[in-house]
């Protein structure tokens, strides 16, 4: 079965309290090197059939409801799998294939 | 008698206790369900505060999709008094009957406190009992409580007046301007942090200078209300 990815993150100019608290571990474990984290959401969405009305769907979805803009930014809508390669300049965001192998 | 309706969502914690703030305000309070298409001819509405949903995708999300929200914001849009409480104040930014959102508290921990608030605003549905400035005491618990928006909304609501809760001496959770309560454009529609409805009677209340738990500052906000609907 197709899976659509979409994947949300805290806006980056607003203070990520979660990534600040596991930033704030990582360097209470001696791992200097990393001077930041930012924790967002990744949300898999399991379809028949991945067709443009469905990714126009799930771009609205993405927008309107799996993130609010105030706080955060849809970062990508990604088609997992085998499915065929599909991309439209009008959606908000853009739509990839990648190989989950 | 005026009836106010206080909506119950899966995961609603102060349901029943902004019910009894409505009856010790002097009307009638009526539970509605989130699953309902029915403002059962209430004359204002209270969206109480919790965990509705279990905060799962964002607090107030989910339920500000509730079937009882369709009706809740053509109520709101059309002048009725609306209250969002903690959890009721996510659910109004969610449904964009309130600008802004709530975010993790900037210290990451959960907070419960008596917390004093300044009255910004005494023109709104919900404050018109107060006198402007008046400095409340009104008990705060929340994990995510910090008020944010973009510039030019921040601005916008201070030129305009519709900051109407802020937070004195200590600011609990990182909200900007000390914001705990904002209101829309035109006033009816109220939404803010702290839990007025845990200070309607002594003995029950926040502690305040005098005696402990004895503080009903929470009460005026629920009678400024139902004066207002009784009167007009």
């Amino acid at each position: 079965m197709p899976t659509i990815v979409v994947e949300v993150m805290p806006k980056a100019e607003l203070l990520d309290p979660q990534g600040k608290a596991v930033a704030g571990a990582l360097s209470r474990l001696g791992k200097s090197q990393y001077t930041g984290v930012r924790i967002g959401k990744r949300f898999e969405l399991t379809v028949d059939e991945v067709t443009d009305a469905v990714l126009a769907d799930v771009t609205d979805l993405a927008n309107d409801m799996f993130s609010n803009s105030v706080i955060e930014d849809v970062v990508s809508i990604t088609v997992a799998g085998s499915t065929p390669v599909v991309h439209d300049e009008t959606l908000a965001v853009s739509i990839e294939t990648v190989d989950e192998n | 008698m005026t009836r106010v309706g206080v909506v119950t969502f899966p995961g609603s914690l102060d349901d029943r206790d902004a019910q009894r703030a409505v009856r010790l305000a002097g009307a009638e309070p009526v539970a509605l369900w989130h699953g309902d298409h029915d403002l059962q001819g209430v004359d204002a509405i209270v969206l109480p505060g919790g965990f509705s949903y279990g905060d799962y995708l964002r607090c107030g999300a989910i339920a500000s999709l509730s079937p009882i929200m369709a009706e809740v914001i053509s109520a709101a849009n059309s002048g009725m008094p609306v209250l969002g409480i903690c959890n009721g104040f996510q659910m109004l930014t969610e449904a964009h009957l309130l600008p802004g959102g709530l975010i993790r508290n900037d210290h990451g921990s959960f907070i419960c406190r008596d917390q004093t608030l300044r009255v910004e605003n005494t023109d709104t549905a919900w404050t018109s009992g107060y006198a402007a400035g008046a400095e409340i005491i009104i008990p705060l618990k929340n994990g995510e409580g910090g008020f944010i928006a973009d510039a030019d909304t921040i601005a916008r609501l201070e030129g305009d007046g519709r900051v109407v809760f802020r937070y004195v001496d200590v600011n609990p959770n990182g909200s900007i301007n000390n914001i705990a309560g904002i209101s829309n454009e035109r006033g009816n529609v109220v939404g803010l942090m702290p839990h007025p409805e845990h200070a309607i009677e002594e003995g029950f209340g926040p502690d305040t200078a005098l005696a402990m738990r004895n503080g009903t500052d929470g009460l005026t906000m629920f009678t400024s209300a139902i004066t207002a609907l009784i009167s007009a």
